[in-house]
């Protein structure tokens, strides 16, 4: 091989490894960065692992929700929801998202923040009810928790701040009473979040009065359980239509029930005769 | 008013790059609708979608189903520059051009044209590696790898929606592009310049050298962001500047004194000249 092809071999193999190397660096990055669960997204928006996906990053949607017609301006001041991460705001780097705190979704009903999302990262298919109808009131954004410590109607004292806060009230957020056992002759009034309505918006979170609010927004995926197949709500007509197929003679078999359960428990021991 | 003229792509470049970045700000703070989105994606007039062809290459990558809107936005992006701009992109709309020229700017006012760290031969091919691994990248991580460090991405969504920490990454390539390495973000890293080059290679419009008219003062090869194009060319023969690196920047033909430099458009000017040669013959 003369010399010159020689050299420049060699250069495009340090060019490649170069790239292979700053690449990896550049991957490290991606996955630590993108990998923010408590990111609060807009309506309509795909599943955390899609969205990340499939947003390019416009801004479209956050233009559209500053620009929307129902702004909302408190004591001169415009209360914005939406934002496109920069870098520092420790969300995934420009991806929309919202702070309910200072910040909540005000479910506007044309939804402008989600149609206008070009890549379907944001999309009414996600902003439906089981008919096929796309509201608002079908967004699922987050679903409010209630820290039952620092709930002051949880102490006995009258609130309700959050649940007349609620745009979903007497679905999402109910308020239930309690007798009052300590005076005996009062009652609780206690907030009671009914996540099949709850859309995430943060009206509650925004409104509740204590110092550090004591109903929050969370991502449905990192809150929400799952209770499975096994159990089953036997008053539930809808839900025992799960079980009705279900055989009634079902065996399961584990490491442990192949063999009897007097084979099992006499594994191991050495007798003496 | 000479000096107006004589560098009048320069001015007409910064113009349609602040403009840019004006009607990105505008449309997040006043609605105006004639540019809204940024650089990644853009919505031209509300209606003409307009998408960076390498964000969605990404995105392919990445696994992610893409939108009507998207793939017309890059056919349109496709349609404009690979037939008729090349890699004006680079030069005439990315903001980090502004950066990048600052810092050749300051190479050439304190006479260190030449000093770089890293040797300009060994990294040639660099950016298209580059290019190709962080499609790899995205891939293997399911999300557009190089858009969480884009630093166009960075400056336009900076200028409407808050920059953030960004502006450190932006300084970082201004003190890279001065002291490392000459030209280094877009002339040898940056995997957006290196899409624009391979869309735009075929591209109509190109700067055309005159050999006769060439005194070979070497004020072009000085100026040129990517001189790798101009050199096999200059005072060397008649022809089109035809290396996909070029961005029509048009600062060689500002700043050469003898007229041996313009645009032209590559394949009706060629046919012509062609005709214009036969009918001498004849």
């Amino acid at each position: 091989m003369d010399n010159k092809r020689r050299s420049f071999l060699t250069s495009m193999v340090q060019a490649s490894a170069a790239a292979v190397a700053a690449g990896s660096i550049v991957g490290g990055f991606v996955e630590e960065n993108k990998d923010k669960p408590l990111t609060l997204r807009p309506p309509g928006a795909l599943k955390e692992e899609d969205f990340l996906k499939t947003c390019i990053r416009c801004g479209l949607c956050v233009e559209a929700c500053k620009n929307r017609d129902n702004k909302v301006i408190i004591d001169g001041k415009e209360i914005v929801t939406l934002f496109l991460a920069a870098p520092g705001d420790k969300k995934p780097i420009g991806t929309p998202y919202f702070i309910p705190r200072t910040g909540p979704c005000f479910m506007c009903d044309d939804i402008p923040c989600m149609y206008a999302c070009p890549t379907g990262a944001l999309t009414p298919d996600m902003c439906k009810n089981e008919k096929g109808e796309v509201a608002i009131d079908y967004a699922k954004m987050g679903v409010a928790v209630i820290d039952p410590s620092s709930c002051i109607a949880f102490w006995g004292l009258q609130c309700t701040a959050c649940y007349r806060a609620c745009p979903e009230m007497d679905k999402a957020i109910k308020i239930e009473w309690k007798k009052n056992e300590r005076t005996g002759k009062h009652a609780y009034r206690i907030p009671v979040v009914y996540e099949d309505a709850c859309t995430g918006c943060g009206m509650c979170e925004n409104a509740c009065v204590t110092e550090i609010a004591a109903i929050k927004i969370f991502p449905r995926e990192v809150f929400l359980g799952k209770a499975g197949d096994r159990y089953v709500k036997g008053w539930d007509e809808k839900d025992q239509q799960r079980v009705r197929k279900a055989s009634t003679q079902t065996t399961t078999k584990t490491g442990r029930s192949r063999k009897s359960a007097i084979e099992n428990l006499n594994e191991g021991i050495k007798w003496d005769q | 008013m000479g000096s107006i003229i004589k560098n009048k792509y320069l001015i007409l470049r910064r113009i349609t790059q602040f403009t840019i970045l004006f009607l990105y700000f505008a449309a997040q703070y006043w609605g105006w609708k004639i540019l809204e989105g940024n650089l990644s994606f853009s919505k031209f007039f509300d209606i003409i979608p307009l998408a960076d062809p390498y964000a969605v290459l990404q995105m392919i990558f990445a696994g992610a189903v893409i939108a009507t809107d998207v793939i017309i936005g890059v056919l349109i992006v496709l349609l404009i520059y690979g037939l008729i701009g090349g890699r004006a992109y680079c030069s005439w709309v990315c903001p980090v051009n502004l950066i990048t020229d600052l810092a050749a700017w300051v190479r050439r006012k304190t006479h260190h044209e030449k000093d770089n760290l890293i040797n300009v031969q060994k990294v040639k091919k660099f950016r298209y590696f580059f290019m190709v691994v962080l499609l790899l990248v995205s891939a293997a991580v399911g999300a557009a790898a190089f858009e969480f460090i884009n630093p166009i991405g960075f400056f336009t969504r900076g200028v409407a929606f808050g920059i953030g920490f960004g502006w450190v990454w932006l300084l970082v390539i201004f003190i890279f592009d001065t002291f490392v390495l000459k030209n280094g973000w877009c002339g040898h890293i940056c995997p957006v310049g290196a899409t624009y080059s391979l869309i735009g290679a075929k591209s109509i419009i190109r700067v055309y050298h005159d050999k006769d008219k060439c005194t070979n003062c070497g004020e072009c090869l000085m100026i040129c962001p990517e001189n790798q194009v101009l050199s096999p060319i200059i005072n060397k023969k008649s022809d089109y500047i035809s290396g996909i690196e070029c961005t029509n920047c048009g600062r060689c033909v500002e700043v050469c004194n003898d007229n041996a430099l313009k645009f032209t458009l590559r394949y009706i000017i060629k046919q012509k000249g062609e005709e214009n040669e036969k009918s001498n013959i004849n």
